[in-house]
């Protein structure tokens, strides 16, 4: 196990070389140069012409800009491993900064609603398998095609004409306490249910052919019991990669909910740096996010051994 | 065994595949036809390509010119899901927004299948140091999950429509490497594979005559069952901003648009989500079908 993780570590290591090239390209790649792009936005729009070559070569120096770009790239990683992003051409703040009072309203929706998914999706899944073919299977399969095709942004406004608009009882927008995150945990568990509820059906299906399912019965436990502890316990593999995948992309991926809702997050924080050509703040934010799923996954991956005996690494 | 199956046996059992499959494909499609959800999302999506195709002969309205005396009108005779701030009838531009965001979800699957396929058939055919290299790639680009890689390829080409179909095409691509890297895998293993090098085949020609054609059917459910996400992706980043821009007839950004007239005018942002709902709806039923069709294995 020990030397599993150990392997699985060093294998994130050429990803996360990659991910910081990518990010490191976003402010290379782009057609202009960062230091007039800078200047542009800190002289208020004026024309070029009214910056001064003075301020204009001492902030290319500043920046590290007349270096090779193998050097400015191994500048641009120390700094990274220290959290040092740079700040922001909009605010000039640190950039990790912003990244720090976003990241727990990202956190919060994206546990609540993946927790939301997670019981419909579950008990919908496991509902369906165990009437397999019956109409309750069929509308249950039915309404999670539904909610695959859903786009997260409407179901949001919807769920916000009905209950913020028309009943009042829920805030339709803002980063506040519990009740704001109800309506965007809500919208962000129903669109991903519907991925598992299909996925737990598939793998109850499977589980409960198993022998130790049909020891379980044949032992006389109550049905309840083989299903909880026997078949969902081992349906849970799957599951929880599909979990993990959904809960680092949301890091990001909520972006579309957190606009709807007009709730802060780091996707937002990204997005609202990209239509305002504010890079450093874009490189963070997307760094920050990889990173995030990259560990989640390598967790997420870790944890087999522990929901199932039988895998073992070595 | 296998081993002893000599050249030209192997040839003919080639030809007399060649020879079933026209007999093969009418099972197909009478299995297509069986499955009634593939027959509900097929004729949906007909409705939606209609729309698409004969857009100026269904509505008489412009969808893009501003009408101000019309603007914000609730659903009527004259327009029958109401009309918008700019006095647009919402009916003719939810048609109208039909021939985007289907080439969009169309173009972009094309790029991700092409990219994905060629890079998954030189990883898996040439292996070693080029499948070591491109399979980092691969991963590296799956650790920008879902929109953020679509996020890195508008924050570095602009936010423009082209730019959406590239972006979300681009974030696609893993899916389809891995996918032919893994059959192509196996496939080159195949006897009549090893027939074709020995004889002198060129590679190119062996990829593209017989690697290629045992991945295609995977290639092809996997294209399906994208193009719903590739719409949502590309209404997705156009109702972030970051695609189709105004007063362009894309769904996502007319959502956007009809956000701060949800409290009274409700039909301003309801039809074009219906709109987006539907299409993928449809695409997704007629992706299941064939999937059920073509490669049972792959059900999830």
């Amino acid at each position: 196990m020990l030397s599993y993780a150990r392997t699985r570590l060093l294998l994130t290591v050429p990803v996360l070389m990659g991910v910081s090239v990518l990010t490191f390209m976003i402010l290379h790649l782009i057609p202009g140069d960062p230091a007039q792009l800078l200047l542009g936005d800190m002289g208020g729009g004026s024309a070029s012409g009214d910056v001064s070559d003075a301020a204009y070569e001492n902030l290319r120096r500043e920046l590290g800009l007349n270096d090779p770009l193998p050097v400015q790239y191994a500048n641009y990683v120390a700094d990274a491993v220290r959290l040092d992003f740079g700040r922001s051409f909009q605010t000039n703040r640190p950039v990790s900064h912003s990244i720090r009072e976003v990241l727990p309203y990202t956190l919060q929706l994206t546990v609540v609603g993946l927790g939301l998914a997670i019981v419909i999706g579950g008990v919908l899944g496991v509902v369906a398998a165990l009437h397999r073919n019956s109409w309750i299977d069929n509308a249950t399969m039915a309404l999670s095609l539904v909610g695959l095709a859903m786009p997260s942004f409407w179901l949001g406004f919807i769920l916000i004409q009905i209950f913020a608009l028309r009943f009042g009882w829920l805030p339709s927008t803002g980063t506040g306490g519990f009740s704001s995150v109800v309506l965007p945990a809500a919208t962000l568990g129903l669109v991903a249910s519907g991925v598992i509820a299909r996925l737990v059906r598939s793998t109850m299906l499977e589980v409960l052919r198993q022998e130790y399912v049909v020891t379980a019965r044949a032992k006389g436990l109550r049905n309840r019991v083989v299903i909880l502890r026997h078949a969902l316990r081992n349906a849970l593999i799957p599951v929880v990669t599909i979990v993990g995948l959904q809960f680092g992309a949301l890091l990001s991926g909520a972006v579309i909910i957190e606009t709807v809702f007009a709730r802060r997050g780091l996707g937002r924080l990204a997005v609202e740096a990209i239509l305002r050509r504010d890079y450093p703040m874009v490189q963070g934010t997307i760094l920050v996010a990889a990173v995030g799923y990259v560990v989640v996954n390598l967790a997420v991956d870790l944890s087999y051994a522990w929901l199932d005996p039988r895998i073992k690494y070595g | 065994m296998a081993m002893q199956r000599s050249l030209p046996a192997g040839a003919a059992l080639l030809r007399a595949e060649a020879a079933t499959t026209p007999n093969h494909r009418r099972g197909l499609f009478r299995d297509l036809l069986r499955n009634s959800g593939a027959v509900i999302g097929v004729a949906l999506l007909l409705v939606v390509i209609g729309a698409a195709v004969a857009a100026p002969y269904i509505t008489r309205y412009d969808p893009i010119k501003i009408n101000p005396p019309d603007r914000i009108q609730a659903p009527s005779r004259e327009h029958w899901l109401g009309t918008d701030q700019f006095g647009r009838d919402i009916f003719t531009r939810v048609v109208y927004g039909a021939r985007i965001s289907l080439p969009v979800g169309l173009i972009a699957v094309v790029i991700a299948s092409l990219v994905g396929t060629l890079l998954g058939l030189l990883a898996g055919y040439y292996g070693r140091f080029l499948d070591a290299i491109v399979m980092r790639l691969i991963d590296t680009m799956l650790a920008f999950p879902g929109i953020l890689l679509a996020l890195v390829v508008v924050a570095i080409l602009g936010a423009s429509l082209p730019n959406v179909m590239i972006a979300v095409g681009v974030g696609e691509i893993p899916r389809y490497t891995r996918l032919v890297r893994g059959s192509v895998l196996s496939a080159r293993e195949a006897l009549y594979v090893d027939a074709a090098r020995v004889t002198g085949v060129r590679d190119a020609t062996i990829l593209y005559r017989h690697i290629l054609p045992n991945v295609v059917g995977p290639i092809v459910v996997l294209a399906t069952l994208s193009v719903g996400t590739a719409i949502l992706a590309a209404a997705g980043l156009s109702f972030l901003g970051l695609g189709a821009q105004p007063p362009r007839p894309e769904w996502g950004s007319m959502l956007a648009d009809g956000r701060q007239f949800l409290s009274s005018q409700w039909w301003i942002a309801t039809m074009p989500g219906l709109a987006i709902a539907l299409t993928v709806l449809a695409v997704n039923m007629a992706g299941d079908g064939l999937r059920d069709v073509l490669d049972p294995r792959l059900r999830v």
